[in-house]
């Protein structure tokens, strides 16, 4: 039963991994603007030199 | 991908129709000068996209100045966020953005302008987050590039004092976290106590037992720091709150469970523990749930600009406002605000007062006069002495005035029960020790005093508040109204007066409708729009609003004089709108606007309050339980239609002043009453403050108001007495669940007063416990609503 008591260390370790994700996320206001973003991906990020054509169709 | 046709006659930017006057370019149509101007711009920045995510997307278009004072580096820096030697940042507020064609176009302003580096849009708070390099552009031309698309900043003092209130959030969230994550470690290794442990596997007994206690360490100190430092406040003041119990609660679990673990004579209980402090954790966070978009705290500062031309020995330059002395002079252009109470010095001052006043009808002042701050200067420049400084002036004093926020005043249900069970519970535990002390069982004293206490915790009562009434607020925020927090909607529930401002509440914004005295043509009415759009005199802009829908045509030979009238040329049209003086000549003194086109009279027009629909049956409803009066600013002009629409015994004030508002709002409540004011603008901001249940009426939730406890959308107004009804059905539902976790508490205590309180029975009684109150809470609100016909 020894084995069990680096599976506590492990399982205690990868829950305070999860736990600094978790804060990083918050201190870099990954929180802060949840609507924008789910807008944002729709968007296209590079420009088309087609634009003019594309809206004349 | 919808593209709007451009065959059609509407505007290939804004959408609206052309009206046969069209300007074309590229063989798309355009409804003015400013959209084609601004399609000019994306299209020669490559930056045509912006029409192919929605149908005319520029639809909220708007123009408007940028102030000139942005371009003075130490006006512009009060502003900025953030700047180092070639980099700054700065938040601007675009009420504009409405789509997500607006969200491309301003994250794409680095195109526009090579100085700006990168943009961030926030939708829901409609604001742009811009980094630019300083060296290359300053923060007039950030601002003027943001105009030029049709996306002009509003910019205003307050953002000179921007609150902070991310901070808090952060640190409350962080400790859920914390406390998430050890509750979640501490039942994993309670489960084998639970389930029973074999003689060989003491040790891992003791591990256990130990790791328990470690995690139990952060949760008290850190996540629970709160409840003690709040409850020692509270003893202080020597005012018992809901803290206090929790406190003493949080300390015993953790004591024992040292005890037990060091002295290794139980496993301790430390899930109960963990799990209380992140349970009440989160009944804290559904208080403080707030709209992140809105803004409850404004006051005139929203309203006012941030900086001033002054004059001194002659040469203009900009100061910011709340670097004004007494003796400065200042000048104010047409369009602009009196910043701080003044002396006239020079110029006819024609101001609009309805700041100020509420009264919307504008006054002329002549030179030597104290002009108070607010007023706004409706014709040419004016210069002015500076009396008193900002915050000193007339309409400031209101926020220095107005009582305490009335959330300070009246302690909450949770609160004022609180003391009557920490009494209880601390008599029973001694109680049971005493009993068991004097049965000889010195063991079983210390283990029943420590269980009672342990069970009968008010952990239920500190999160039924808050889950009901958070309920409650989702229902409001459906049907228009938007609650500062959970504590408003329990004042909302006591209140049994309610008192309406007139003018933008009983009325609509727009205020008035226009009646002519004779019927004109379309042309005509056109013409005269022409004209008034000249002049920024009320009268003038009102005769404009009634008429968007006109497009405007150059006007020749403009003339004005304030205080009588104003004349021009339009499409070849003489054109005269004024008093019976400026349009007949001398000697005449009939009343109302008189018009003239080409010569011949086409009779006055006035203007006429346009009631709210539905505010008969509002108030009829609303008497049945509370008090109605009516509070305005202007005249008594209105006092025969109102009588007629508001149920008899309605109290109603005419002329009363900003301060005379709030005058009157304390005077009812040291009678006794509480009351509900509403109220649209900034004279009502005394007695929104100072009332028990502020209201902000607004067709626009995201425009500015002024600080008050709750946001309404003008149609949600008709809901009110329902809202008011649900909210004290809440109150109701707070009591019942009261009730509820009394019942576990009692089976809790059968156990621990015998001294035999397990901790697996507490660990499983408080979840459990929980879990009922909030199924109880949310479908008890969810059937009130529906009841009160406001389902979700």
């Amino acid at each position: 039963m020894n084995i069990l008591y680096f599976l506590v260390g492990c399982s205690l370790f990868m829950a305070l991994v999860f736990l600094l994700a978790f804060f990083w996320a918050s201190k870099t206001g990954q929180h802060e603007d949840t609507c924008t973003p789910a807008i944002r991906m729709l968007l296209d990020d590079e420009l088309k030199k087609t634009d003019e054509d594309q809206v004349q169709d | 991908m919808k593209t709007p046709d451009p065959t059609t006659t509407s505007c290939y930017h804004c959408g609206e129709e052309t009206d046969g006057r069209t300007l074309r370019s590229d063989g798309k149509t355009f409804c003015c000068q400013g959209c084609q101007s601004v399609y000019e711009i994306l299209r020669s920045n490559e930056l045509c996209s912006y029409y192919t995510y929605n149908a005319a997307p520029g639809k909220n278009r708007q123009s408007s100045e940028i102030p000139a004072y942005l371009a003075d580096a130490r006006i512009a820096a009060t502003l900025l966020d953030y700047q180092d030697d070639h980099l700054s940042k700065v938040t601007f507020f675009v009420p504009g953005i409405h789509c997500s064609s607006c969200i491309w176009l301003l994250e794409g302003l680095h195109r526009l302008n090579p100085g700006i580096l990168h943009s961030r849009t926030d939708f829901l708070k409609r604001e742009v987050k811009i980094s630019f390099d300083h060296r290359v552009v300053n923060l007039k031309e950030v601002a003027d590039t943001l105009a030029a698309v049709g996306y002009p900043p509003l910019i205003n003092l307050q953002d000179v004092v921007r609150e902070n209130h991310s901070k808090t959030d952060d640190t409350l969230v962080r400790k859920i976290a914390v406390a998430g994550f050890c509750v979640g470690n501490v039942m994993l290794f309670s489960f084998p106590e639970y389930f029973g442990l074999s003689p060989f596997e003491g040790n891992l007994k003791v591990l256990f037992s130990y790791l328990n206690l470690a995690l139990s360490i952060p949760v008290v100190f850190y996540c629970g720091r709160d409840f003690f430092t709040s409850a020692l406040a509270g003893i202080r003041q020597a005012k018992m709150n809901l803290d206090a119990p929790l406190a003493l609660i949080i300390s015993t679990l953790f004591l024992r469970t040292l005890f037990e673990v060091v002295f290794q004579t139980g496993p301790g209980f430390a899930d109960t523990l963990t799990g209380l402090v992140f349970l009440l954790l989160m009944g804290r966070y559904t208080r403080q749930r707030s709209y992140r978009h809105l803004s409850f705290n404004r006051d005139y500062r929203s309203y006012f600009p941030l900086a001033v031309t002054t004059i001194n020995e002659g040469a203009e330059r900009v100061t910011a406002v709340s670097d004004l002395q007494t003796g400065d002079r200042i000048r104010i252009r047409s369009g602009e605000l009196v910043p701080a109470d003044a002396l006239l010095l020079q110029g006819a001052a024609c101001l609009d007062m309805s700041f100020v006043t509420g009264e919307s009808a504008p006054v002329t002042r002549s030179s030597g006069t104290v002009i108070y701050a607010g007023a706004r200067q409706t014709a040419g420049p004016i210069e002015l002495e500076i009396l008193k400084p900002v915050q000193l002036s007339y309409l400031m004093s209101l926020w220095n005035d107005a009582g305490e926020p009335a959330n300070g005043k009246s302690r909450s249900f949770n609160d004022r029960i609180a003391a009557a069970f920490s009494l209880v519970v601390v008599t029973l535990a001694v109680g049971a020790a005493a009993f068991w002390y004097a049965a000889g069982d010195q063991a079983k004293a210390w283990s029943a005093f420590t269980a009672v206490i342990i069970v009968a915790c008010p952990c239920v009562l500190a999160l039924s508040t808050p889950f009901t009434l958070s309920a409650v607020l989702s229902v409001f925020d459906k049907w228009g109204f938007y609650l500062k927090n959970t504590d408003a909607a329990e004042q909302l529930a006591n209140c049994n007066e309610v008192v309406f401002d007139k003018t933008g509440t009983l009325t609509t914004s727009k205020g008035r409708r226009v009646n002519f005295s004779m019927s004109l043509t379309m042309g005509e009415r056109q013409l005269l729009t022409a004209l008034a759009a000249c002049s920024l005199h009320p009268v003038s802009r009102q005769l404009c609003r009634e008429a968007a829908f006109l497009k405007l045509i150059p006007v020749e030979d403009y003339k004005e004089v304030p205080g009588r009238g104003i004349s021009g040329t339009v499409a070849g049209h003489q054109v005269c709108i004024g008093n019976a003086d400026w349009v007949f000549g001398a000697d005449d003194q009939s009343a109302g606007t008189h018009l003239l086109i080409d010569g011949a009279y086409k009779g006055s027009f006035s203007f006429s309050a346009d009631w709210r629909e539905g505010i008969a049956k509002l108030a009829a409803a609303l008497a049945e339980t509370a008090g109605i009066h009516v509070l305005s600013g202007d005249t008594a002009k209105d006092r025969q239609t109102l009588k007629k629409i508001l149920p008899p015994g309605t109290r109603m004030r005419f002329g009363a002043s900003p301060h005379a508002k709030l005058d009157y709002i304390a005077s009812l409540q040291q009678a006794g009453r509480k009351v509900i004011m509403l109220g649209d603008g900034l004279n009502d901001a005394g007695a929104l403050r100072q009332s028990d249940f502020g209201i902000a009426v607004t067709e626009d939730v995201n425009a500015f108001s002024p600080g008050c406890h709750a946001i309404m959308k003008a149609d949600a107004l008709a809901y009110l007495p329902r809202f008011a009804g649900l909210a004290s059905d809440a109150m109701r539902i707070i009591k019942w669940s009261f009730v509820i976790s009394s019942l576990y508490n009692c089976l809790g205590l059968y156990f621990a007063v015998q001294g035999t309180l397990y901790p697996l029975v507490a660990a499983v009684l408080m979840p459990l416990s929980t879990l009922t109150i909030v199924i109880f809470t949310s479908t008890a609100v969810r059937i009130c609503a529906a009841k009160r016909r406001l389902s979700l």
